[in-house]
């Protein structure tokens, strides 16, 4: 069953002609692991803001459409209401971290004080999420002398404990080294297989191609490409639009030209690569 | 412009000891990426050539200036930075006059300043955009105009920290067409980077820092393919290294054409 459902949503911000998003129709099944890829300015910080409800409830402008989560209609909902529908982690984790609160358990419990979940349920699920996102250690620290990729994984952590139905991730990786970056897809794997719905905004394709169910190409406002990971990540039109690919494609294209490629289907990822060029 | 460190070492005023006995000589005209783990020292250390930073001990020679001895301002005449955040170091009301900063305040005249403003954006695709307010600019743009106002200084070493971050594929390229021109016109490039491909497909010297140390100094094909010893300091060879590793390429390749041409034995 679909339990994200956007329905010809086209969006404007205030003051402005171009619509950020064009006519976008998408469904999400419960349990899918979606990746949204995309250049710069293509609309995916915007999808994600509209799958959390801060469009309309926050960013005003224009929106026609419907969006659907759990068969809430998001603007006859709250904001307060939807957090636990959709939770967005931002992808600059500076803009999210509450600035209220001395220490990084504070904040990560900030989002259930809110919502009044009672003391001791609430400790217990804070040291849950911490414990899951590796950052256990990091409790007692202020969120602002952490480096770049420890606040993103306190953002990730602060959206997790809130158990939303749909986890929304804008480029939750982007300040991380190698193994930041596999211990957060490994977190995101858990989720989906207890479950929890996933769209991610992700430039790391072989991640993408390794973890995701489908990716989805956005480009000016618009669904491109909506697939299987390696029929998306592999299409000429990729290339031909600007978006960034894995070099395996890249280089086993150019061999193919040479002759030295011998598959129809390209590769994304490291094994298809090897598999590829070994036979 | 040489740049020699000896024996540099560096303690934050809080007793962490960032930097522990670093030497190094960097050439007139070198291009250099410098990776490693977050934490391992690389920005610390870059801070240390444009006298942000002071050694705790050791030193730190611009040609024949050791940082010890000029200010900041003044060795900003030899030394350009191009800071991680954009909006750590834009804050003029138009692009022309942002990029014209630098060069005003290095004392170039009126005319200098105009020829070097004009050369820095066309160099960084920013020749239509000069009565913009940078931030009605996208993020990706702005990081250009963050570039041309360094660019625009005309300093023989310029200084790149995490230039790819949150940038797309088109914004990746620019940003290498930029670096390859600034190669062409003899300048120093150093490049503190995550993006190890990106770092592979532009750099001939690559240095990989850990724990305030160097752990690896040399051409990039040398220190890119030894997959084990940079894995101590959390970094994954390139793709293609990896790929051509996995295919038992005898020689480490680190690009397309490297690569293609390996293939074909």
């Amino acid at each position: 069953m679909a339990i994200v459902n956007l329905q010809n949503i086209t969006y404007k911000y205030p003051l402005t002609e171009t619509p950020a998003l064009r006519n976008i129709t998408l469904q999400v099944e419960e349990g899918e692991f979606v990746a949204v890829i995309g250049p710069n300015g293509a609309g995916k910080s915007t999808l994600c803001y509209t799958l959390a409800g801060f469009v309309p409830h926050f960013f005003k402008g224009e929106l026609a459409g419907s969006v659907e989560v759990a068969g809430q209609e998001s603007s006859q909902s709250t904001l307060h209401e939807w957090v636990l529908n959709v939770g967005l982690a931002f992808q600059n984790p500076f803009n999210q971290i509450s600035g209220a609160k001395y220490t990084v358990f504070e904040e990560i419990a900030f989002g259930l004080e809110n919502i009044g979940v009672p003391r001791e349920e609430m400790k217990q699920r804070v040291t849950d999420a911490m414990k899951l996102t590796g950052i256990s250690d990091l409790a007692d620290r202020s969120p602002y002398s952490l480096s770049g990729g420890q606040q993103q994984r306190v953002a990730l952590t602060s959206i997790l404990v809130m158990q939303p139905k749909v986890l929304v991730l804008d480029e939750p990786t982007s300040q991380m080294d190698p193994i930041g970056t596999r211990e957060v897809f490994g977190v995101i794997r858990t989720m989906t297989e207890k479950g929890m719905t996933v769209v991610l905004v992700e430039h790391k394709v072989e991640w993408i191609a390794n973890f995701a169910d489908r990716v989805i190409a956005l480009y000016e406002g618009q669904i491109l490409l909506d697939g299987k990971p390696g029929e998306v990540l592999t299409s000429d039109l990729l290339v031909e639009k600007g978006f960034g690919i894995s070099r395996y494609t890249s280089v086993a294209r150019k061999a193919m030209k040479l002759g030295l490629w011998k598959r129809e289907s390209l590769p994304v990822t490291l094994e298809e690569a090897v598999e590829g060029f070994t036979r | 412009m040489k740049i020699e460190i000896s024996n540099l070492q560096f303690s934050y005023p809080d007793g962490v000891q960032a930097l522990r006995g670093i030497s190094l000589i960097i050439e007139t005209g070198e291009q250099v990426a410098i990776i490693g783990q977050n934490g391992a020292g690389k920005t610390t250390l870059v801070k240390h050539l444009n006298g942000l930073l002071q050694p705790t001990s050791g030193s730190v020679h611009i040609g024949e200036w050791d940082t010890r001895k000029h200010s900041v301002a003044k060795l900003a005449r030899r030394v350009g930075y191009v800071f991680q955040n954009p909006d750590d170091q834009l804050f003029s009301k138009n692009v022309g006059t942002e990029v014209a900063f630098g060069p005003k305040n290095l004392g170039f005249n009126g005319d200098q300043v105009q020829a070097l403003v004009k050369d820095a954006l066309a160099l960084t695709e920013l020749s239509d955009k000069t009565e913009t307010n940078p931030y009605d600019l996208s993020p990706t743009w702005r990081k250009m105009v963050a570039l041309a106002s360094i660019i625009s200084m005309d300093t023989d070493i310029v200084i790149f920290d995490e230039p790819t971050t949150g940038q797309d594929a088109a914004n990746i390229a620019r940003i290498a067409n930029v670096i390859k021109a600034l190669r062409e016109r003899g300048k120093t490039v150093i490049t503190i980077t995550h993006d190890i491909d990106f770092c592979a497909e532009n750099f001939e010297r690559v240095i990989a820092m850990a724990q305030g140390q160097i752990l690896l100094d040399g051409r990039a094909n040398d220190v890119l393919g030894q997959e084990e010893i940079l894995a101590t300091t959390y970094v994954d060879p390139p793709q293609l290294t990896r790929l051509g590793k996995r295919l038992g390429f005898k020689e480490t390749v680190r690009n397309e054409e490297e690569f293609l041409a390996a293939l074909r034995g």
